[in-house]
């Protein structure tokens, strides 16, 4: 089976929101998290979506 | 020299004419370089001598020369896989691609071209060698009119209004109208998605022209046309800034979304209703269950 779309790395200021995972960045501010969204996304050639307030994921599509 | 040899050259230059007149360098960009226009100039030269001496064969009663034309057949099918395998290699290095079915549209295109080169070449030899060169010369005229005519296929403004409507976020949603596009998370980039995008709306006129719209190869086809002719916002690496056409599944309206360098809404609908109507594309629901073709 091909995988056409996959999460790459998943970023966050809130630890309840995700269980572990190499892809995983905690960040302490929002600000901090988008800084780090954008320059994961920009590595990562993936799309930068937001899921809630504190969430994104970046996704290879 | 025999009676033949004027008849014959004068449909070689007959034929290879209306291939030069059918050759045209436009906005789709293709073929832009020497070498690819004298490899279509020469086929249509064969095309063209292939027509030419149809007529003369038959006229000898050499019947068995119709077997040429099935050469020419499976000649020209190979221009078909040339011209497809060329365009879907190049195709992966296009910003905003092209898609299979626009590429197959045009491999369709070159190969059904070199048949209506035979078609002229045939028929003004004929007319030349029935009657005399002033009735071949009408008579090439008239086919090389209704190649054109048969070369030129519908266009989206035929079966579609377009709109112009400014795309808009909904949290991160993106949104053409009432149409969903994307999910664009960062706060800088939904700026530039806005700054740079231009969104519009296209309403089918009837339930055919839904069908077609709803062709993922033809919506590709109008993302890469706007691409090519107002330019396009992106780079590679940049897979946020992709332009998209989602589809309304309620109403079978089209949002299409693109990032033109050129943000003039006058040219960008104009370039949206000039994209082909792709001949794989076009479906007839009606034609089969006899239903009113309505939206």
């Amino acid at each position: 089976m091909n995988l056409e779309k996959y999460i790459l790395a998943t970023i966050t200021t809130n630890r309840n929101k995700v269980g572990s995972g190499l892809g995983v960045f905690y960040c302490d501010t929002k600000e901090e998290m988008e800084t780090v969204t954008a320059n994961l996304e920009a590595i990562l050639d993936g799309i930068a979506h937001l899921l809630s307030e504190d969430l994104y994921v970046i996704v290879k599509h | 020299m025999t009676e033949y040899t004027l008849p014959i050259v004068f449909g070689l230059l007959t034929g290879t004419i209306s291939r030069l007149f059918m050759l045209r360098t436009d906005y789709r960009q293709y073929p832009t370089y020497l070498h690819g226009k004298i490899i279509h100039v020469a086929l249509g030269f064969i095309a063209a001598g292939l027509g030419a001496v149809f007529g003369p064969a038959i006229l000898e009663e050499e019947f068995t020369a119709i077997t040429f034309l099935t050469v020419a057949a499976s000649q020209f099918r190979e221009v078909r896989n040339m011209e497809r395998n060329t365009l879907s290699e190049l195709d992966n290095y296009e910003l905003v691609t092209r898609g299979r079915t626009y590429i197959e549209g045009i491999a369709i295109a070159f190969e059904s071209r070199n048949y209506l080169v035979i078609f002229t070449a045939l028929v003004s030899t004929m007319a030349y060698l029935l009657f005399n060169i002033w009735i071949g010369i009408i008579v090439a005229i008239a086919s090389m009119y209704i190649s054109h005519l048969l070369m030129s296929g519908g266009k989206l403004k035929d079966i579609v209004d377009i709109e112009y409507v400014e795309p808009r976020f909904e949290g991160a949603g993106l949104y053409v109208d009432n149409i969903y596009i994307m999910n664009i998370g960062l706060p800088a980039r939904q700026k530039e998605v806005l700054r740079y995008g231009m969104g519009f709306i296209l309403k089918p006129k009837n339930f055919n022209a839904r069908s077609t719209i709803a062709n993922l190869g033809q919506r590709q086809a109008i993302l890469h046309d706007v691409a090519t002719a107002l330019g396009v916002y992106r780079d590679s690496g940049t897979p946020a800034l992709v332009p998209l056409a989602k589809r309304d599944l309620d109403d079978g309206r089209v949002g299409v979304f693109v990032l033109p360098q050129d943000r003039d809404i006058d040219k960008a609908l104009k370039v949206i209703g000039d994209v082909p109507t792709l001949e794989n594309a076009i479906r007839m629901s009606t034609e089969k269950v006899g239903m009113k073709n309505e939206s």
